[in-house]
């Protein structure tokens, strides 16, 4: 159904394969690239595997893995967001207008999630390139085993941040309950008040990127400890 | 000169336990090594067939046709892949193999009309265009994960675990992370990387479903998505996979190799193939899904015989890992010096870890990689796989089967008590099946 310059589908009548067989087939440079999904109540997958430059808005709440995989898309999901939100997203937008869940943007590889709310544990967990801003707080255990990205968090962090962390940076606003292995806190020079500073533009989250800490591999981790008693 | 006959060495401490111990007490952390178990445990070679006799009538060689075809992915997948052969190459990544072995396995499992899987780290343009069906696996790390891969993939495999370390994550020293591997997989190159043990964006059977929704939703609901575990609690992971909407099972044995992980893992945790397929098949049965949803099996599989116990025991296909490396030269007698500088001789390598494989095949070295180019080793390896199936072939007919998959668990016997009770297979002239009959 076409309405005001997009196209709606409800899932309340519609099924979501069929939906995304319309979504999926979206190509660059064609003229429908706007959308709108209604009625999600809480599915899971909404919006999943979207493959090319396109504004999709889902009014309402969903379930696991809302926008994974994302390649290219533009999606902002007006409710809350479920386990994975943006799992292993490669490029695009995902706005999260209201919380989310655990493991939001795990192993995202690029792109951007913005999460308005707060996230629940283990945001950003393996991500692997993305970018996540979070306007609330996260829970433990986020950005375990980060690998490359930023993870940016205007409210507090839980327990164990940045556990066995790579070479994904963390900054945080307000307070740190614990960092985990390997995780340390970093000077906060020039030059990443500048990143943080367009992390938060392109997130059109507010906030003043002084009040930030930053937070890193110490990479003590990085290789196995072998002794060698025996040489002595 | 000692007497010879005064020495006693110590059961409890026999040499390589001494040498473990000292090597320990030197160096402070675990062994970590590549390949399978290799201690003695119960195996289908303590199983044989019963050939026809007066009661059953065997097929002619020549004459008679005997099928090995199996279709993988009819419960769900728009999409099933159609196998000529029911041995299939098993996930093994490029970064713990060089990508001319990958090409070799690709090309061998083509010209056969097989599979191979690709593994930790990601699909390479090589071994997609290399394999016409190529089996891509969703592994807890996750590198090089990509979504144009699975749309491109013929089949997707969920990796929970595998034989060699059911319940571990992976492992890849250092020394093996060239810029390439490193960059595949987002992490700086050099370091010894440790990969989750456990799904970053799931936990459970419940959670699994909705993963495995996902995937289809993805792609289309066209490709069979299959679940694989190491062979612990094979029962109730069997059914697990089959309620959380799997294609097809695959179950890794403890024999199942592996390109690094604690000696300790390798050797202590998990079971062996044998009583791991009778638990899988039994668990399908149960919930009336033999056949529906495809089991395929792995973990110490060298033979055609092998292929013929498994399937008999109800199996519908195998996958080879450990196996098609030595079809590409591990552990062959030449190079001697190079074995030597890794410290062990051929027939004892185990060194897949140090990424300098003495025959090119787990090295990302390219004077290495020369001694394997990838057109020998395409033919090393669909040699090796004709061979498996003529055997197959020649045990089906032999048991009167006109299709490999008709082989019956009423085929076999066991030569031990142990492999009885783990096959549920009568003990060799007897009747006696532990556990059963009264017994
Ligand atoms: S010969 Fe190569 S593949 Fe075989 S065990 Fe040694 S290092 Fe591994």
């Amino acid at each position: 159904m076409k309405t005001n310059g997009y196209i709606e589908f409800d899932l309340d009548g519609e099924e979501l394969s069929s939906v995304h067989a319309r979504l999926h087939s979206v190509k660059q440079g064609d003229n429908e690239r706007s959308f709108r999904i209604v009625n999600p109540r809480g599915k899971h997958a909404v919006a999943a595997g979207l493959n090319a430059p396109m504004d999709v808005r889902i009014d309402g709440h969903v379930g696991f893995y809302c926008g994974g995989m994302n390649k290219e898309a533009d999606i902002t999901i007006n409710g809350q967001a479920g386990p994975g939100v943006g799992e292993n997203m490669m490029s695009g937008l995902i706005r999260v207008c209201g919380n989310a869940s655990q493991s939001a943007g795990a192993t995202g590889r690029g792109g951007m999630l913005v999460i308005e709310g707060d996230a629940s544990s283990r945001c950003g967990i393996s991500m692997k390139g993305i970018d996540i801003v979070v306007g609330g707080s996260v829970g433990h255990m986020s950005c375990f085993m980060g690998q490359r990205g930023h993870l940016v968090v205007c409210g507090d962090a839980g327990h164990d941040l940045g556990d066995s962390l790579y070479e994904a940076q963390i900054f945080v606003r307000g307070s740190v309950d614990s960092l985990g292995a390997d995780c340390v806190e970093k000077e906060m020079r020039p030059e990443h008040i500048e990143t943080l500073k367009g992390l938060l533009a392109r997130s059109g989250v507010n906030a003043d990127p002084k009040e930030f800490r930053r937070y890193g591999s110490a990479r003590k981790l990085y290789n196995f400890h072998i002794d060698n008693a025996d040489a002595l | 000169m000692t007497d010879p006959r005064a020495l006693r060495g110590s059961a409890t401490f026999p040499p390589e336990v001494i040498r473990e111990i000292q090597r320990a007490a030197d160096q402070g952390v675990y062994e970590i090594r590549g390949f399978g178990t290799k201690r003695k445990i119960p195996s289908f070679d303590d199983l044989l067939m019963l050939g026809a006799s007066v009661s059953r009538y065997p097929l002619e060689g020549y004459r008679e046709a005997c099928d090995t075809s199996v279709m993988i992915g009819t419960r769900f997948a728009k999409k099933p892949i159609e196998l000529k052969i029911p041995i299939t190459v098993a996930g093994m990544s490029f970064g713990a193999l060089g990508s001319h072995a990958k090409r070799s396995l690709g090309w061998a499992a083509t010209e056969m009309g097989t599979s191979t899987t690709t593994g930790d780290g990601g699909m390479t343009d090589e071994e997609r265009e290399a394999s016409k069906t190529l089996v891509y696996q969703v592994l807890p790390s996750r590198y090089g994960m990509n979504p144009d891969d699975l749309r491109r993939a013929d089949a997707i495999e969920v990796v929970v675990g595998q034989g060699a370390k059911p319940g571990g994550g992976g492992m890849l020293l250092g020394q093996k992370i060239n810029e390439r591997v490193a960059k595949m997989r987002d992490l700086p190159q050099g370091i010894d990387q440790r990969s989750a043990s456990r799904h970053p964006d799931w936990t459970g059977p419940d959670d699994l479903e909705i993963k495995i929704h996902e995937i289809r939703e993805i792609t289309g609901w066209e490709k069979p998505i299959y679940v694989k575990v190491g062979a612990t609690r094979t029962r109730f992971d069997t059914a697990l996979a089959v309620k959380a909407g799997a294609d097809a099972v695959v179950v890794d044995g403890m024999q199942g190799g592996t390109a690094a992980t604690q000696d300790v893992f390798i050797e202590h945790v998990g079971i062996p193939t044998l009583p791991a397929v009778r638990q899988a098949v039994e668990a399908l049965q149960e919930l009336d899904m033999h056949r529906k949803v495809q089991l395929i099996v792995s973990g110490g599989i060298r033979s055609g015989a092998d292929v013929a116990k498994a399937l008999a025991m109800g199996a519908d296909a195998v996958s080879i890992g450990s196996a098609a490396m030595v079809a590409l030269g591990c552990n062959k007698p030449v190079y001697h010096e190079d074995y030597e500088a890794l410290g062990t001789a051929p027939g004892f390598c185990h060194h897949c870890h140090t990424g300098r494989c003495p025959v090119g095949v787990t090295t990302q070295d390219p004077e290495l990689e020369k001694r394997l180019p990838p057109e020998k080793g395409g033919r090393l390896m669909r040699n090796y796989l004709q061979t498996m199936v003529l055997e197959l072939q020649t045990l089906a007919r032999a048991c009167g089967k006109s299709h490999v998959l008709n082989l019956e668990p009423q085929d076999m016997v066991a030569l031990t008590v142990e492999a009885a009770a783990m096959a549920q297979v009568p003990l060799a002239g007897t009747d006696w099946v532990p556990g059963k009959n009264n017994y």
